[in-house]
Formats: structure tokens, sequence, C-alpha cells
């Protein structure tokens, strides 16, 4: 059977790994490749990078820190930022990505999602929402949340949206809880739960990640298929093996954490 | 030892060609039918839809090449998918090397589709390409349609039933899986496929 996914989220700004609160106050966290090999030998099952000021920027991701993660790293990763075209996202998977995440120009363009997933196929394209609950009690979704100046509040709900796009051809989509985002309390398993009632695809939990407990409700209660977390796994708090073991016990399926093996240098 | 990855616009050549590096193989990217036939080893990768898969093939006039090959051929996911007769994903005719037609995963509750993570390979047969491979070791998929469990099939998983994983016909070999990002156990099939 198909084993849950544990996904380092890995935040890219000007080369570097970066990570915010409530997607603001961005600190340093790391070199991009050292990050990714740490993870890669910690059992991640798959990293997303986001080039976090490409969309609000204006410019699609740079290409070279793509190539040389792919170089080095046998696990699967996805790359977002600013990819507005096929073009563009052809560069990206040409440099060794495995699948392109779009979420601000989707928005401002739904067809680029068809255009994706019939130059690429659907499981090349994710999706990724960002939602907040509005004062109505609503989820709607929110555009260039990578730089706190131009943040939109669109009125678009949330769950329309992720119709929208399985419809247009999202082949995985990433939910990103803004609420929860940074404070470690839990994800939104509401939000979730009422994600996976109408998400066909894989749909993968972002934002609230603090504990070994939050992972397993996610999966449990909310029966995502991959869970994403940053700041936990950047500062060490959790450690990717101990957590795997523990949601092991717990009676989630997880991939165990990569043995030492010298058939990879 | 000349390995050849054929250039047939699937966007996951960079990292087989990577993969194969890290094994101490620089593989050329060729469409070039004299270089693939005189290759080694010949590498089918692929990443898209069967229809543009098959035309790209077509129109670099590799198709009758790719079927009269006799040295090892691997087909990595869609790769492997076009050494089949035929794909449901378009309802086109494939290179028809290895008896099987590819399906779509059928809808059931809980089952998503794309296939989409790590599943474990259970191995059905003996073979050298899965060389000290373990009885459940996982490999990561991304995939919507698949070949059936058949004589061809050397390794299945288990999602909504089994299908083939790894199959070989032949000289012709495929693993459905990204063998070039399933970690220590995609390096060790890689590696045992180069010295097939």
């Amino acid at each position: 059977m198909l084993s849950r996914r544990i996904i380092p989220c890995l935040d890219v700004r000007d080369g570097k790994v970066v990570k915010g609160v409530r997607f603001r106050d961005h600190v340093v966290m790391g070199e991009i490749v050292e990050l990714a090999l740490r993870y890669r030998d910690e059992g991640a099952d798959e990293l997303v990078f986001y080039d976090i000021t490409a969309s609000p920027e204006g410019r699609s991701v740079d290409r070279g820190w793509v190539e040389r993660v792919a170089r080095v790293i046998d696990i699967p990763f996805c790359v977002a930022g600013g990819i507005r075209s096929v073009e563009e996202a052809r560069a990206v998977l040409y440099a060794g990505a495995d699948k392109i995440s779009v979420n601000s120009p989707a928005l401002e363009r739904p067809a680029l999602i068809s255009e994706l997933a019939s130059a690429f196929g659907v499981q090349c394209v994710v999706v990724g929402v960002d939602s907040l609950r509005d004062a109505d009690g609503e989820w709607r979704v929110r555009q260039y949340t990578g730089d706190p100046s131009r943040t939109q509040a669109l009125p678009r709900r949330t769950l329309d949206w992720m119709v929208e796009a399985q419809q247009l051809g999202a082949g995985e989509i990433v939910l990103n809880c803004m609420g929860s985002d940074g404070v470690r309390q839990g994800y939104d398993l509401q939000q979730l739960q009422a994600a996976r009632a109408i998400c066909q695809v894989p749909l993968i939990a972002s934002g609230g990640a603090g504990a070994p407990e939050h992972f397993r409700d996610a999966f449990v209660q909310a029966d995502v298929d991959g869970a994403l977390a940053a700041s936990v796994f950047h500062s060490g708090a959790i450690a990717i093996p101990m957590l795997k073991q523990w949601l092991g016990g717990q009676g989630v399926l997880v991939r165990p954490a990569a043995k030492t093996d010298d058939s990879h240098d | 030892m000349s390995v050849v990855l054929v250039d047939a616009g699937g966007t996951n050549i960079g990292s087989v060609r990577y993969a194969l590096q890290r094994l101490g193989v620089d593989a050329a990217l060729t469409a070039d039918a004299a270089t693939i036939r005189a290759a080694d080893k010949v590498i089918l990768p692929g990443v898209g839809a069967a229809g543009p898969g098959m035309a790209r093939l077509r129109e670099l006039g590799l198709v009758e090449l790719m079927r009269s090959l006799t040295q090892p051929v691997l087909g990595v996911c869609l790769g492997m998918q076009l050494l089949c007769e035929r794909s449901e994903e378009g309802d086109v005719s494939c290179l028809g090397v290895v008896p099987a037609a590819v399906r779509r995963f059928r809808e059931q509750p809980g089952l998503r589709v794309p296939h989409m993570g790590w599943n474990r390979l259970n191995r059905r047969r003996q073979h050298p390409l899965l060389a000290g491979l373990g009885e459940q070791d996982w490999a990561y998929f991304v995939h919507s349609y698949a070949v059936p469990v058949g004589d061809y099939a050397l390794a299945t998983a288990d999602y909504g039933g089994e299908f083939a994983t790894v199959i070989a016909s032949g000289n012709f070999h495929g693993m459905q899986f990204h063998p070039e990002r399933s970690a220590s156990v995609g390096a060790r099939l890689l590696k045992n496929f180069l010295e097939l």
C-alpha cells in the first residue's frame, strides 16, 4: 500500500532557505543543497522548494539551484515560484524537478493549470492553495503571499477553487492553512477534512505542525496523503527518523527512514 | 560502456541522467538512430502522456528502431508503458515489445489517482535486475496508468489491486516507479540494469 508522505518544505529567498511566521518576518535557515541532502538522509519522502519572492517580483524560479539540487538528490522534489507558462515549467522540469507547483499565477489565469497538465501530464502539476478563514466564516484564497505588502484576499472560496483546479488538471493539491502556519499548534483539521471531502487527487496538509501528534491527526483524521512542514524540521524540534518511527507505532503507514547504504555515495 | 538516454521529450531526462552520473556513468542524450543502435544500454525515460510520447518517437523515426533493439533496454515510468502494445491513455498503439495493455487505475472509494508516493515493491520472480532488492523495498511512484500483472512482471505493487512495477520481456525491461527518485533502492536497481 501507498505510504503517507513526510515533506519538508524549504522556502527559498535569494538562494537561501528562509522561514517566516504566518508568512512574514523571514529568517535564514540554511543553504539549499545542504538542507536538501540532510533531509534526504533523514528519510524525507519528498521535498518542496518555494521560491517565495518569485511570484510577487514577477519573475520565474532561478533554475541554477534547481539543477544543483537535482544533481545530488535522489528523492522527488517539487518546485514552486512564479511559474507562469508551459515554457517556464518545462525549464524547471528539465533542470531536474519532478513536479512544479503553481499558486498565484494559477489564480491570475486558471487555464495555466490545464496547459501544464496537457503538456506534462497531471502528475507533474501541483496546485498550491493559500487559504485563510474570513470574518464571515468562509475559507477564501490569498494571492502573492510571499510578500506581505502585496498579499491579496480574493473573493474565491477555497473549496470552490480546489474543485476548479482539479477539473482543470491539478494532479495534487497542497493546502496551506495560513491561519495555523508557523505557530505550531497543529494542522487545521477542520479545513483539511472539508478539503479532503472534495479532493480526489492527493492532498497535502500544510501549516501548523508542531508535534508528532499533529502529523498523526492530519493523516488519521483528515486522511491527507502527505504532511508538509518547515520550521519544526529546520530547527530540529522534530527529527524525521523519530517522527516516522513514532507514526509507524501509531498505525500510520510510512516508509522507514533511510538506512545508511553504501550503494549511495 | 556506452549508455544512451532516448530523447523522446520526457521531462525527467535530467534527473535520470544525474542518477546515472551518481553511479559513475555519463549517459548521452540522443535521438540519433545510429547512436542508439550502437549503445550498450538504452534507456527510454519519459514523463507525460502516451500519445505525445509515441508521436515524438514517430516524428524522430525511432519506432522501428526501438522495436528492433537487441541490447538491454529500460523504459522508466511512461517509458515502460510505451514498451507495451497499447495504452488506454489516448487509446494509442505503443511499441508492442511487451505483451501488455496499459490501463488507467479504476475509480475506487479512497483510491486517489494519480498514484503518487512511496509504495512497496513485492518481488514476484528472481531476476538479475532485482539483485540485492529486499522482499518489500520502497520506491517512488507518480502515475495514473499502469501495466497489469503478467508473466513479464518481476515485481508488483498494491494500489487498489496489484499491478506490474518491474517488467522484463526478452531484452526489454521497465520500471513503473522512478528509480532516479527512489533513494538507495532506485540506485541499486539502476546499477543492476547497467550490469545486465
